[in-house]
């Protein structure tokens, strides 16, 4: 059973369907628009891996070029994902087993939203969680993490621009 | 949850008060708390008052529950404030930068 203080949530209501949620989080095309940008690409199965790539500038700084690894565990479309999340960018994450990251896209009763939930649980990861939560003092520039990356997954699905245009 | 204005008046009302501003500071520090537990964190408020505190958190969408077991979980949900950040600081402080750069266009044109 997971301890409570290793779980975080992120919860964004979304003025769109749940496909087309569903297709931001999962289509690599769709994740180069928002958030850090990077192209991830899923096996969309049990078992089927994910990659998460650098951008250029990321790698102009010095990241790797496959920033995040990871197991898909479940793909439900356009429910429910959960993966593992292992960040490949920094020692500490590398040693840990990765974080379990779940996706929940549920469609509200009226009014045309979207409930989108994600969920992390550390799984042994405090280092990686810390990347995930974000650092407040820090919205403008990477401290960001989920708090950011589904803030703008919001502001591009319902204007059809990232808010770093 | 169907109007953007609304969804930002719960937000900024939820943070006006600054019993509720501990609440969301305590549970930043320790995620995943119990009702008890956070009582304990005002201990000039009753029961009462936390609940309807972490209720009207709660309709903002800045605390989430859980069930875990028996135990029902509070967790801090920072994407309103995000949300919040970049609908309206943000716009504010770029405006605010822009209109120094044009008072500085405008100096030196005058110079």
């Amino acid at each position: 059973m997971s301890n409570a203080t290793d779980t975080q949530i992120f919860r964004v209501y979304i003025r769109a369907t749940p496909d087309a949620i569903w297709e931001a989080i999962t289509s690599p095309e769709w994740t180069e628009q928002y958030g850090y940008k990077g192209r991830t690409e899923y096996e969309l199965r049990a078992g089927g891996s994910v990659v998460g790539h650098a951008t250029k500038e990321m790698i102009d700084f010095g990241a790797p070029a496959i920033m995040v690894k990871g197991e898909v565990l479940e793909a439900d479309a356009p429910k429910k994902l959960v993966h593992t999340f292992h960040a490949q960018f920094n020692p500490e994450t590398i040693a840990e087993p990765g974080v379990i990251v779940t996706y929940l896209i549920e469609p509200e009763d009226a009014g045309g939203l979207t409930k989108l939930t994600v969920v992390n649980d550390a799984n042994g990861s405090p280092i990686t969680m810390g990347f995930l939560a974000g650092s407040p003092g820090q919205l403008s520039d990477g401290g960001g993490g989920y708090p950011f990356i589904i803030s703008d997954l919001k502001t591009l699905l319902e204007t059809g621009k990232s808010l770093q245009d | 949850m169907s109007n953007e204005d609304t969804d930002d008046d719960l937000v900024f009302k939820a943070l006006s008060d600054p019993s509720r501003r501990l609440l969301l500071d305590r549970l930043f520090e320790q995620d995943g708390r119990t009702l008890v537990n956070l009582e304990a964190e005002l201990p000039h408020l009753t029961r009462f008052g936390v609940m309807k505190h972490l209720k009207v958190l709660e309709e903002a969408d800045l605390v989430i529950t859980e069930k875990v077991g028996r135990e029902k979980l509070h967790y801090l949900n920072p994407v309103p404030i995000r949300l919040l950040h970049d609908r309206w600081i943000d716009k504010y402080t770029e405006r605010r930068v822009s209109a120094l750069v044009d008072l500085k266009h405008q100096l030196e044109k005058q110079a």
